[in-house]
């Protein structure tokens, strides 16, 4: 069995092929310009994941930007939204600072990706 | 505030930063940015997605975080600017008008000028759709800016017209935030954004996108009720039997963008008629002496990596030309044959190796990219997919432009 890709990791956005076997299980790849593309297809065939972007209000009701430390199971994106709109973030945030710790039950964390007191 | 200065940036977005920076790494100490915004980072700071960086921090960085990163750059160096100053006028000797509220209206004397005042997205009314013009209407930057930097969404039901990038990251994100993304209506057979853009942000969220569709007629008196759309014909008519009504509250334009060259015009620089943006040589120099640009002001660029590269290089040249380095060498023009819209620079004045970056008219597989001294073909790229919304480049070699002296170099697309 086989299944098109479009890579998402980098804006080149390769077309893969990818090669299933009878129970769906990620076989090989092709069509991708670099390594990333194979683990990509890999995920996205076994356990798909995003990034998430998103803001956070603070305590002084400005809009800090946020995302997510590391991708998230896709499944998961309109839980952690959930969780993201009910936040207040501290005004002493800075880039990198933890906002949630793990958000929607991911282990993941949600970051700050400005200075709270630059906005 | 003082009335001269060596460099003189207009812009304080990715593009003036990077200037700044490389300017000023080259030697230059007199520098002045100019912004008409609170901070500095220009549009970046409301494109809170992921994206950016990969190419020059090898990292994937939000926005935000690249934008600071410059600022953080500018800032170390102890770089003057200004924010919430907005430049009014330029000239072709460099003379600056510029207005905030502790200066009033002043003027700078500048020995060398950067324009780096990035580019606007295409107004709504320049795109002659029927009907009424009720709330609801917005540019996605527009719509960008509410939801990203003011907290504030646009509408629960969601029309956009227009496939670039803006457009449909502003499809996921008002999805995430609970609003029904009903359709993407791209009038060309292909979309302009990125295939990473049209998978993560229309299919992970099962966004239709109808491709060769436009939006025929807006409804509703004080607010959007919904949209008429169309199929259209190779000639982009719509086809009236394909007409069918669409219930929606907003309507979000996502049509491309013009370079903001009001100030660039007042000055005498000559634009390209493509671009929109300044006719420069391979220093980003323009027919002005002493005015460089940049940016987006220049050419839009699909990533804004691209972008600080560009505006380092003009950096570098600003450094050079207030240096008295920067002597004509050569004359060498660069000619598209249309299937390549554009070069940039559009000609090359000085014998090194140069990089040109083009853009194309039309989607071409299999194609090859060709530069070519009258009949000589001088490079032969082979290129499986070209495509209107990516930008491409190529090297030019120095013995090649030095053969070229007072010719032409022409660039093609030949298909089989
Ligand atoms: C709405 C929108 C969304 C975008 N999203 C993306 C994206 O997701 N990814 C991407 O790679 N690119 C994106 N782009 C393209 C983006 O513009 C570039 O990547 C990058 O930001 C361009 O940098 P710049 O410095 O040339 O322009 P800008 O970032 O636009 O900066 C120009 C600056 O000049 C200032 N300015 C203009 N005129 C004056 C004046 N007269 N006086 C003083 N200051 C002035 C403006 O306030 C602004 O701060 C987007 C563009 C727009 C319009
Ligand atoms: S395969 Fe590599 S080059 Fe192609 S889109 Fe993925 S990350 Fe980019």
């Amino acid at each position: 069995m086989t299944r098109n890709l479009t890579c998402i990791v980098c804006p080149r956005g390769c077309e893969m092929t990818v090669l299933l076997d009878e129970n769906k299980k990620f076989l090989s790849a092709e069509g991708n310009a670099c390594p990333r593309g194979l683990s990509y297809a890999e995920s996205e065939c076994t356990a798909p994941v995003r990034s998430l972007a998103s803001t956070v209000l603070t305590e002084s009701g400005k809009l800090l930007p946020v995302k997510s430390a590391s991708p998230i199971p896709k499944g998961k994106l309109f839980d952690a939204m959930r969780e993201i709109r009910v936040a207040l973030a501290p005004d002493t945030l800075c880039v990198g600072d933890v906002v949630l710790a793990d958000l929607a039950g991911t282990g993941v964390a949600l970051v700050a990706t400005a200075n709270a007191a630059d906005l | 505030m003082k009335s001269t200065v060596d460099l003189l940036i207009i812009g304080g977005g990715p593009a003036g930063m990077s200037a700044a920076v490389a300017a000023y790494d080259a030697g230059v100490r007199d520098i002045l940015i100019l912004e008409r915004d609170a901070h500095l980072g220009g549009i970046l700071q409301q494109c809170i997605h992921g994206g950016f960086g990969l190419h020059r921090f090898g990292e994937e960085l939000t926005g935000p975080e690249y934008a600071g990163r410059y600022a953080a750059m500018v800032k170390e160096r102890e770089i003057p600017y200004l924010c919430n100053t907005m430049v009014m006028h330029l000239d072709e000797n460099r003379r600056v008008t510029a207005m905030n509220e502790e200066y009033g209206l002043f003027t700078i004397d500048a020995r060398a000028v950067i324009l780096a005042m990035g580019c606007r997205e295409r107004p709504k009314g320049a795109l002659g759709i029927a009907g009424t013009r009720p709330a609801g209407i917005f540019t996605a930057g527009t719509a960008q800016k509410y939801v990203n930097m003011k907290g504030y969404m646009p509408g629960r039901e969601v029309v956009i017209l227009g496939s670039g990038d803006i457009g449909l990251i502003m499809a996921r994100r008002m999805t995430l935030e609970g609003a029904t993304v009903k359709a993407v209506c791209e009038l060309l057979p292909y979309s302009g954004g990125l295939a990473r853009n049209i998978e993560q942000c229309l299919n992970d969220f099962d966004i239709p996108l109808y491709l060769s569709h436009t939006v025929t007629e807006i409804h509703g008196k004080e607010r959007v009720t919904g949209v008429t759309v169309a199929a259209v014909d190779e000639n982009r008519r719509p086809k009236s039997e394909t007409a069918r009504f669409i219930p929606c509250d907003t309507l979000l334009l996502s049509c491309g963008l013009i370079p903001e060259n009001e100030l660039t015009k007042e000055a005498g620089v000559p634009l390209d008629r493509v671009t929109g943006g300044a006719i420069v040589d391979q220093n980003r120099e323009t027919a002005v002496a002493g005015i460089f640009s940049c940016g987006n002001v220049l050419h839009v660029h699909d990533l804004v990596d691209y972008v600080s590269e560009e505006a380092a290089l003009a950096g570098n040249s600003a450094a050079r030309y207030l240096r008295g380095e920067s002597e004509k060498k050569i004359a060498v023009g660069l000619k598209t044959d249309g299937r390549v819209r554009y070069t940039v620079p559009t000609h090359v004045t000085e014998a090194k190796d140069v990089t040109v970056y083009f853009r194309v008219s039309d989607v071409f597989r299999d194609a090859r990219v060709e530069v070519r001294l009258g009949d000589e073909v001088l490079l032969s790229r082979k290129k499986l997919k070209l495509a209107p919304g990516e930008m491409e480049t190529v090297t030019l070699k120095k013995e090649w432009l030095d053969k070229a002296d007072g010719k032409e170099l022409s660039f093609a697309i030949v298909t089989a």
